[in-house]
């Protein structure tokens, strides 16, 4: 067997699956970004669930669920998305191997974990990472464009056969998506303000508790009555929501610079001024972030006469200027 | 965040990788900006992964007194829990936590010893076995 290379433009994200879903529309001549992906699919929320513990923690995040973004670029710009999952795992790969001779670039779902070229400190059993297969040498290891990274990666089969197939939580069940077709010739106005007034009207939450502005002063109540607890529960609370926030590809901020690239580069494309200011204003919500997770280390570290109300405050803080940014976004009328 | 503000402190946690990261350029419009590392990130990472494997260290101590058995100690060391571990197994919490108990999981046939190998990805010796002291 010879080694199969398809082409590949890889350009580091900072999120697996809008990082995927660009390269993979890319390769099919659909020139969309990264932030645009994630913009466009209305992805951008806040979710506090305290009772899905991780570790021990609560589940906090910063977007859709895993498969959200896919699901929602390819359904707005009508792509022609083939996504299947498999039962038989030597299928599964067979499966793969197929499209790659037809020379197909393939997304895939896979765990963290057992994907032997991250770092050891970042590997964690997260069943919903994106990435794509551009190839298969003749040993038969995988090449593959992690969209995380920043070069290209290799990976052996039998890992990634590990990887897709790992069970638990959000199982991909060896998920492998082929782009068939693009449309030509997209506008994307109508998309951008729409999606921008969906994002807006979610900012507020639903009617329970755990979700947008509303799960926001929720976790800060929380963070005040951790004073009730053990020292080292209040760190790795406080640690855990800084991780959510910082450490899982998320461009900074939780999402909110990538979202306010996003109306960025959707001001340039519609030649819209508020869309610019909203951007602005985008940015200012993520630096009050950035400011929180500061606040919540250094209490961790006891640098500073910071108290855990001072905490709660900051990330109220953020809820008020992510509440003011919502009605921006709400008044942009294309 | 400003594209000199990015910060680049160089973590131990990212092993010489670099993450992408938006902001702002001169120009006021955003592009994304290779960041080697947040010391504020770091921190909150090393912090998760020094609790993890104080908790490890602590099983095996515990194992090797033959208060727990080796379940406990390889389960922590390859980063799972009790309730990722039912997902991945289809044990029961509860049968999980009988597990974790030696004189139980000496009993245990090898069909279900079997269960957490493949899903740990260890030989039935090693799933037995501690390191030495």
């Amino acid at each position: 067997m010879t080694d199969i290379i398809l082409d590949i433009d890889h350009q580091q994200s900072s999120h697996c699956e809008s990082g995927v879903i660009s390269t993979l529309l890319r390769s099919k001549g659909l020139n969309i970004s990264e932030p645009m992906a994630f913009g466009l699919s209305s992805a951008l929320t806040f979710v506090y669930l305290p009772m899905v513990k991780i570790g021990g923690l609560p589940l906090i995040a910063y977007r859709m669920p895993p498969k959200a973004i896919i699901k929602a670029v390819c359904k707005k710009l009508k792509v022609d998305l083939h996504s299947q999952t498999f039962s038989n795992q030597t299928k599964g790969m067979q499966a793969l191997d197929n499209e790659l001779a037809k020379g197909n670039l393939v997304g895939l779902q896979t765990s963290v974990y057992w994907l032997p070229y991250f770092p050891e400190d970042m590997r964690f059993h997260f069943n919903a990472h994106n990435l794509v297969v551009y190839g298969k040498t003749d040993k038969g290891n995988y090449l593959i464009s992690d969209p995380v990274f920043e070069h290209l990666v290799e990976c052996p089969a039998e890992d990634l056969q590990r990887a897709r197939f790992a069970k638990g939580a959000l199982a991909a069940k060896g998920r492998m998506y082929v782009v068939r077709s693009v449309p030509t010739d997209i506008d994307l106005t109508p998309h951008i303000y729409s999606s921008v007034n969906k994002t807006a009207k979610m900012m507020n939450g639903l009617l329970l508790p755990f979700f947008g502005n509303k799960g926001i002063h929720f976790l800060a109540k929380k963070i005040r009555s951790l004073s009730k607890t053990k020292p080292k529960y209040q760190k790795l609370f406080l640690g855990n929501i800084v991780r959510m926030q910082e450490e899982i590809g998320t461009g900074g901020a939780g999402f909110r610079f990538m979202f306010a690239s996003f109306l960025d580069e959707s001001a340039k494309l519609t030649k819209n001024d508020d869309l610019q200011a909203a951007a602005k204003e985008a940015t200012a919500v993520g630096d009050h972030w950035r400011e929180f997770a500061m606040d919540a280390v250094l209490f961790c570290k006891k640098r500073k006469d910071l108290s855990l109300d001072n905490v709660a405050e900051k990330l109220e803080s953020c809820a008020t200027h992510e509440k003011s940014l919502r009605s921006t976004l709400l008044s942009i009328k294309g | 965040m400003n594209e000199k503000d990015v910060p680049q402190d160089d973590s131990t946690t990212y092993q010489g990788q670099k993450k992408l990261i938006y902001a702002v350029d001169e120009t006021g419009h955003y592009q994304g900006v290779k960041s080697s590392g947040w010391e504020v990130e770091s921190f909150a990472t090393q912090m998760a992964v020094d609790d993890l494997q104080e908790q490890t260290q602590e099983a095996l101590t515990q194992a090797q007194r033959g208060e727990v058995s080796p379940l406990a100690y390889h389960m922590l060391r390859l980063r799972f829990d009790i309730s990722s571990l039912s997902q991945t197994t289809g044990f029961f919490q509860w049968q999980i936590k009988r597990h974790l108990t030696p004189k139980i999981f000496n009993k245990l046939p090898e069909s279900k010893l079997n269960n957490y190998c493949d899903v740990m990805k260890l030989t039935l010796v090693e799933l037995t076995s501690l390191p030495e002291q």
